[in-house]
């Protein structure tokens, strides 16, 4: 201790108070270096930072509209939207997806099928995005979902409009169904157009009519928070709904016609000639629309392919049948106009007929043949031999040109989506898509609907409406008219007339109506059970082989299985002074057409003329 | 030892207005610092915590019990302090080996020690151990030391903090080696060793980066480096903390405004990132008012360890007033993305017990220092 102590200490002291000053520097150089920095983001980068500021709590959500709604011609609703709850999962929130699903199966139901689709569902969606597991969950299920939510992270209970179809199955082939965007419907759209729309119509009316009942989307500016959930928004435009679809179509004489068929299967279409307006489309069978839309199982759906019938198989629209015999009032007013017979020439049926300098017969459909024959004979006994022989003197270009006026062998351009056009032959088409010269026996067969020539229901009946009404074409069409949002009615724009048939007398057009109201009303008329007292009526019945007899075999109904069965045609309409309806029917495998696809027309000609 | 003391030193005017806190062993601008600094901790955390009022209750009573610490540890003569100095030590070390060998598992490292009445971090402890021994270690012979010394004070160092980092918690074993470190450099360690100290730390750098860290250590330097390379995990933590602070601007975006951790974009707001809630919310007038005040604290701290009566005080009051920078670089640091991500919260401000209640400690034996002086000198 004493001095030495004392200079150690004040030696002590100075080195101490060098090194705090030392300390100082480094402690204002560090955070002179730190407010450089805050300088920086601050001030110089202060834009940049609040822009991403900005861009992390403002997000723009689409707000999808709601689909517009379908009505029959009396504003019965055939598809709307109905508010369901879905059990929905984020996989990216899940760890272990089977355990969840087991332990969830636990509170509501969860079968096989709904699996098989969460799977098939979640490899088209992204991680971040919800997949429905369940897609409407009965109230029950909704109450116990809730109560156990906080068991189930990543699972969510979504509240939605759902597309649903009161009448699914009798307007399956005409109003069709919606479904889950698909990567294929992506190409058909505008992406930015259907951010928010989870649905797109996938058939039908629903498909044609999707611009109109898809509506705009709207948007919402929103503030999240970090995990994405809504705090504020700030500014909204709200989405223009879709446009409500009013149509032609009548639910009664949709229900009636599909009764009318009873086990049979077939088609049937029936068109106001005045305007082309659909009144009932019919393909049969139908199937559950409302299957589709939430995705259907694959279950389901291998039922419905695998089916012997085909349901879902459009007939109206895609099914191409031989016209048969309803070919005939066509010809035969051909025959008429062009000069080439008149309405009074008869001619001899044996019961065959033989091109000059050919050995082979061509048979009518009536053994010993039906004798002397004129035209009103030919159509109400549907007299094959006095065909060919007409057919034979028009020659094939001429019956080609004018059918085509009738709107065969070409799509009418229905609104409804998946029309197919029939096939109207020509020596032209035989050599560009056969690359073969046109047989003179062709020509005969063409002119009793045999052959190559080959229709659509829709297209058999727009060609009946097109006789009806005196020569005017319509394009035939299911939608009458569109309410906007607004309320504002607007037409469709369908109801001008597409083409008028050339008239040379107008005599010929009622002879040969004549003659088709002789087929129901004369006692040897082939529909002659369908009369009406109220109107009358003008048909004319057909058979298309789907079967073809040999030469000198026998076709005998009886033996052949039903698969290889004619099928059954009936063209008519009502009341014949002034039409109100046309019909065209098929029934499939049905044999003769009086008999089975007659009273099916008879049946909706009542219904849609004589009301409840 | 007295009678030695430079006449300036000897009394504290009683007459003067600090007298009466000076009665309880108090310094008015210290204790005056602290509390605008809690003040202001307080009322950003109402606004980061969500408008959290139990939140803001339990941040209350951490601030309370910190208080009643310090005023404790105020009275403890320093000279009683030195005398327990190894002891203190030697149980701190101890407690960190007994949570090695039986501490339990707490967010993926071993940091509690489970009293069966209480939990407790022997890593907190040793905050104030580690520069109670060095500078009572370093005190006992001449300054500065001779090599024999330096290599028992280095060793000293490192068994803490290798302890602390086996836990392993980076951040405390950080701020434990720079309270080590700082009793040693104003111990006058001279600066040619210093600067040899530094090189021979980057072969060990690189050594410990290969064999001493683990997985989630590198991951936060390599995100350090480039937040980008990991944006949904850990540089998630930076990129929104430079958004928030960036966002704040010159005058922020007002209290209880900002975006950033208002709509929780901001991870760990209430805690480790609290600095960029200010930033925000307050902007850069807001920080520059903020750094002023620690500033002040710093210097207040600093100005107390010079004025103190012996070596051992000088030491341990610089030392602790060091540490207490380097909390708040570290954190500014961490948060405006200018250092890594080590888990180093900002002293007195962010939510959290611990360190809180260390840090007042840590001022009551600078209060000890300040207040004791004339007590000694009689």
């Amino acid at each position: 201790m004493g001095i030495e102590s004392f200079k150690d200490h004040h030696r002590e002291t100075r080195l101490f108070v060098a090194r705090v000053w030392q300390a100082v520097f480094f402690i204002l150089l560090l955070l002179g270096g730190l407010v450089v920095r805050l300088v920086y983001l601050q001030i110089d980068q202060h834009q940049y930072f609040s822009e991403m500021s900005t861009e992390n709590r403002v997000k723009v959500q689409p707000l999808p509209p709601t689909r517009g709604l379908i009505y029959d011609r009396r504003g019965r609703i055939l598809a709307e939207n109905i508010p369901v709850h879905s059990l929905v999962v984020v996989p990216e929130k899940v760890a272990d997806l089977d355990a969840l699903l087991t332990r969830l199966g636990e509170v509501v139901t969860i079968e096989e099928e709904d699996i098989a689709r969460f799977e098939r569902l979640r490899r088209q969606r992204r991680r971040f995005e919800n997949v429905p597991i369940r897609s409407i969950l009965a109230e029950r299920e909704v109450a116990a979902f809730s109560v156990n939510r906080h068991r189930f992270p990543g699972v969510d209970i979504e509240a939605k409009l759902l597309r649903y179809y009161p009448h699914g199955v009798e307007t399956s082939h005409v109003v069709g169904y919606v479904g889950r965007i698909s990567e294929r419907d992506l190409q058909r759209i505008e992406e930015s157009a259907y951010s928010g729309t989870t649905h797109i119509g996938k058939t039908g009316v629903e498909r044609y009519y999707e611009a109109q009942l898809h509506g705009e989307v709207g948007l919402q500016r929103v503030e999240v928070n970090a995990f994405g959930r809504v705090v504020k928004v700030l500014e909204e435009r709200p989405p223009t709904p879709g446009e409500d679809l009013h149509l032609a179509l009548d639910l009664d004489l949709q229900r009636e016609t599909l009764a009318a068929f009873g086990e049979e299967n077939g088609a049937a279409v029936a068109i106001d000639p005045s305007n082309g307006a659909i009144l009932a489309m019919v393909s049969k069978p139908g199937f559950e629309t409302n299957l589709f839309v939430e995705g259907i199982s694959s279950r389901d759906y291998r039922a419905l392919q695998d089916s012997p019938d085909q349901p879902l198989f459009n007939r109206a629209l895609r099914g191409r049948y031989p016209p048969g015999s309803t070919t005939k009032p066509f010809v035969g007013l051909l025959g008429l106009e062009s000069g080439v017979i008149s309405y009074e020439e008869r001619t001899w049926c044996p019961g065959f007929y033989r091109l000059p300098n050919h050995q082979h017969r061509y048979r009518d459909w009536k053994k010993g043949g039906h004798g002397w024959m004129h035209l009103a004979d030919a159509v109400i006994q549907s007299c094959d031999v006095y065909f060919y022989d007409l057919a034979h003197r028009l020659g094939v270009q001429r019956m080609h040109d004018f059918l085509a006026w009738f709107g065969f062998g070409r799509r009418a351009g229905v609104d409804v989506t998946g029309e197919l056009g029939g096939l109207l032959p020509s020596p032209e088409w035989k050599r560009s898509a056969r690359n073969m010269p046109w047989y003179p026996g062709e020509t005969l067969i063409m002119g009793i609907g045999q052959g190559y020539f080959l229709s659509t229901p829709l297209e058999l009946a727009t060609a009946t409406a097109t006789l009806a009404s005196g020569g005017v074409r319509y394009r035939p069409h299911v939608v009458r008219a569109l309410r906007g949002p607004d309320g504002r009615v607007r037409s469709s724009g369908y109801e001008e007339a597409v083409f008028e048939v050339p008239i040379s007398d107008r005599e010929n057009w009622d002879n040969v109506i004549h003659s088709m109201v002789e087929v129901v009303e004369n006692p040897r008329g082939t529909a002659r059970r369908i009369q009406s007292e109220d109107y009358g009526i003008a048909g004319k019945t057909g058979t298309a082989q789907v079967f073809t007899v040999g030469q000198d075999e026998e076709y005998n109904e009886e033996e052949v299985p039903k698969k290889m069965r004619d099928h059954a045609l009936f063209i008519a309409f009502a009341p014949v002074e002034s039409p109100r309806i046309a019909v065209a029917v098929i029934v499939e495998n049905g044999g003769h057409g009086g008999a089975v696809a007659a009273p099916i027309a008879g049946r909706m000609m009542a219904r849609y003329l004589k009301g409840e | 030892m007295a009678g030695y003391y430079p006449s300036g030193l000897k009394e504290s005017d009683p007459t003067r207005s600090e007298g009466l806190l000076a009665g309880i062993h108090l310094d008015l601008p210290l204790l005056t610092g602290l509390l605008l600094l809690c003040a202001i901790g307080l009322g950003v955390l109402y606004s980061a915590g969500g408008e959290d009022m139990a939140l803001l209750k339990r941040q209350l009573v951490r601030i309370g019990i910190g208080l009643l610490l310090l005023l404790f540890i105020a009275q403890i003569p320093p000279a009683l302090l030195r005398r327990w100095a190894p002891w203190v030590y030697v149980v701190a070390v101890g407690m960190l080996v007994a949570v090695l060998v039986a501490g339990e598992v707490g967010k993926g490292a071993q940091r509690w020690l489970d009293l069966g009445f209480f939990r407790f971090q022997p890593s907190e402890l040793t905050k104030i151990a580690m520069p109670l021994m060095l500078a009572w270690f370093l005190a006992e012979k001449r300054l500065p030391p001779s090599w024999g010394r330096l290599i028992a004070a280095a060793l000293m160092i490192v068994i803490p903090v290798l302890l602390i980092a086996r836990q392993p918690d980076l951040g405390t074993s950080l701020l434990v080696a720079s309270a080590g470190i700082f009793a040693l450099f104003l111990a006058g360690l001279s600066w040619r060793f210093i600067s040899g100290l530094v090189l021979a730390a980057i072969p060990l750098a690189w050594a410990v980066w290969e064999w001493g860290m683990r997985e989630y250590q590198r991951n936060r330097v390599l995100t350090f480096i480039d937040p980008e390379r990991d944006p949904l995990g850990t540089g998630y933590h930076i990129i929104q903390s430079k958004i928030a602070i960036g966002s704040g601007g010159l005058y922020g975006k007002g209290w209880l405004n900002g975006t950033q951790s208002q709509l929780e974009f901001l991870p760990e707001r209430t805690t480790d990132f609290i600095f960029a809630v200010i930033s925000e919310e307050f902007g850069l007038n807001g920080v520059l008012i903020l750094l002023a005040l620690y500033l002040f604290i710093i210097f207040r701290g600093l100005y107390i360890a010079t004025q103190a009566q012996d070596t051992f005080g000088r030491l341990l009051g610089g030392s602790l007033i060091l540490v207490f920078f380097v909390y708040l670089f570290v954190n500014a640091g961490m948060v405006s993305g200018i250092l890594p991500v080590v888990g180093v919260p900002l002293p007195l401000v962010s939510y959290g017990g611990t360190s809180m209640v260390t840090i007042m400690a840590g001022f009551g034996i600078l209060m000890s220092i300040q207040t004791h002086r004339r007590l000694l000198t009689g």
